[in-house]
């Protein structure tokens, strides 16, 4: 288990002729590091725990220990445990940060199948409505096409467009799905207040989640003010002064004298979520509290309890809203 | 079933009024404590299960242990209190987290965030000659993990694996899929006993091998 002999074997297995040094780590983790007085929380330590790589696995402990990197094996696991717990933490923020990236991709994916699919159905059931009795319009009508047998190119023609409309649907529904799962672990606080949905529509809006924790709170009243306008002007929403905050039912369940105030609160408190969830990551009971109690505050003082219509589906609505907007526009 | 086959710092103790499976070390996931010790759920642990139907794993206690798909620690943590050292392979973020927590305070406890598929990703780290790999990933080819990460394991060395039916075929009649995975499995190693794990962990094949 001592012999040396293997030791220098191995050394020169990896290339590096043996006589260098006592003992050569090769690909160990703690190849390069220095022996003593390190603190192994530190960043080369972590880039080699988290970069590097080796073909096969060795005596690690041993070589550390005949390589002069540790005392003994004690003092080396020591050093192992520092080292792998360090890096590890560094990597899962790391990686949980990046995830924000993702979620904005799949937003911004969502929000195109939908408008695509939105589109494209209007012409489908124009084509179909031709061919087939008793089309219905939309989605829905898309998908009763979609199962009818052509006979004839143009049928088929007809009913193949028809399937891409319920494909980028059920593109959509699964993309909406994904949110749900990632939004939770990229920004659990600011989901848990705002829902998956309108939470990665406010990292969306602002272009990441660290730039939405850098935001103060008022921009983050107004954020997405251009879809509520477009919504505005098409007659089915009120004035743009809540930018998306306004799909919370917090705000649309507050009667109109005193939605600016609970606007105002909450975007206040969206922006503590997202803060937390940037600099710690974990959850913190005491702002959804903080909120809550905020918000009875606010009714109770416009004589109204509030209204519950909506409630959790509040985000959906809104959404369905923006669909009927965009349908029943092109329509015309 | 008899106490045997457990290693030494895995004992059936009392806590309130029920005999439980048990290690000690501090608390991870909110389990029952009674001093030092803390209860063992084989409900939440695939290879706590097959403690307790019995499985000879050849785990004895104080080994050193290459542990795959640790996720939060559940179980790895159990590990980590009656093995020697232990190395934690998990590939998700959110349930890493947690696993950094669950090593704190254990000092033979390393996690790392690595693939368990591309085991030269953490070659460099988890040393040759481990006396056991215990496998509990739910991705496809989980099998093929196994045989891929036999370069760790010691010749005389146990692989203790619990292989999931659905993460490999969610269609497929789940003895079709332990036969393949076993089929798979013995590329790299002897299997030396299987049982189904369903009285805690339902469509799972519990399996002890050894290096071929």
């Amino acid at each position: 288990m001592t012999d040396p002999n293997s030791e220098h074997d191995g050394a020169s297995d990896a290339g590096v002729p043996a006589a260098a040094a006592p003992i050569d780590p090769g690909d160990g983790w703690f190849a390069g590091l220095p022996a003593e007085d390190v603190d192994d929380s530190t960043q080369p330590t972590h880039a080699r725990i988290v970069d590097g790589t080796a073909d096969e696995p060795r005596e690690w402990p041993r070589l550390a220990v005949a390589s002069g990197f540790a005392a003994d094996e004690e003092d080396y696991y020591d050093r192992l445990h520092a080292a792998t717990t360090g890096a590890t933490r560094a990597s899962v923020r790391e990686r949980e940060r990046a995830d924000d990236r993702q979620l904005i991709h799949a937003v911004r994916a969502r929000d195109d199948c939908e408008r695509v699919a939105n589109e494209l159905s209007e012409r489908a059931a124009e084509w179909s409505g031709s061919l087939f009795d008793d089309v219905d319009p939309g989605i829905e009508g898309a998908r009763a096409v979609a199962g009818r047998e052509p006979s004839g190119e143009l049928e088929r023609r007809a009913i193949a467009l028809s399937e891409r409309v319920v494909g980028l649907a059920d593109e959509r529904d699964a993309l909406a799905t994904t949110i749900d799962r990632l939004a939770p672990a990229v920004a659990p606080n600011l989901t848990e207040m705002a829902g998956p949905e309108l939470a990665a529509r406010l990292i969306a809006l602002a272009g990441g989640l660290e730039s939405l924790a850098k935001k103060p709170s008022g921009t983050v009243q107004v954020l997405g003010a251009e879809d509520a306008l477009f919504a505005h002007l098409s007659g089915h929403a009120p004035s743009p002064k809540h930018g998306i905050i306004y799909t919370h039912e917090f705000v649309r369940g507050t009667p109109p004298e005193e939605r600016g105030s609970a606007a105002r609160a909450l975007a206040g408190k969206l922006t503590l979520a997202a803060r937390v969830d940037h600099y710690s990551g974990e959850r913190r009971e005491s702002i959804h509290a903080d909120l809550r109690a905020r918000m009875a505050t606010i009714r109770a003082r416009s004589g109204s309890d509030g209204s519950d219509e909506g409630g959790s589906t509040g985000d959906d609505e809104g959404n369905e809203a923006e669909n009927g907007t965009n349908g029943g526009d092109t329509d015309e | 079933m008899s106490d045997r086959s457990l290693p030494d710092g895995v004992e059936r103790h009392e806590f309130e009024d029920e005999t439980r499976l048990a290690t000690r070390g501090p608390p991870v996931y909110g389990e029952p404590t009674d001093g030092d010790w803390r209860a063992w759920d084989p409900e939440r642990s695939k290879l706590g299960g097959m403690f307790e139907l019995g499985f000879d794993t050849g785990l004895t206690g104080g080994e050193t242990v290459l542990y795959l798909g640790a996720a939060s620690g559940t179980t790895v943590s159990h590990v980590a209190d009656f093995a020697g050292p232990t190395y934690a392979v998990e590939f998700a973020p959110r349930p890493a987290r947690d696993l950094v927590e669950a090593a704190e305070p254990r000092d033979r406890l390393f996690p790392l965030l690595k693939d368990a598929r591309k085991p030269t990703t953490y070659a460099h780290v988890v040393e040759s000659g481990v006396d056991a790999i215990v496998q509990d990933v739910a991705t496809r080819g989980q099998a093929d993990v196994a045989v891929r990460n036999a370069r760790f394991l010691a010749d005389d060395g146990r692989l203790v694996l619990a292989i999931k039916a659905r993460s490999e075929d969610s269609t497929a009649e789940p003895e079709a899929v332990f036969e393949r995975s076993l089929d798979r499995l013995r590329n790299a190693y002897e299997v030396l006993e299987t049982a189904r794990l369903d009285r805690f962990h339902e469509d799972h094949l519990g399996v002890v091998a050894t290096p071929k």
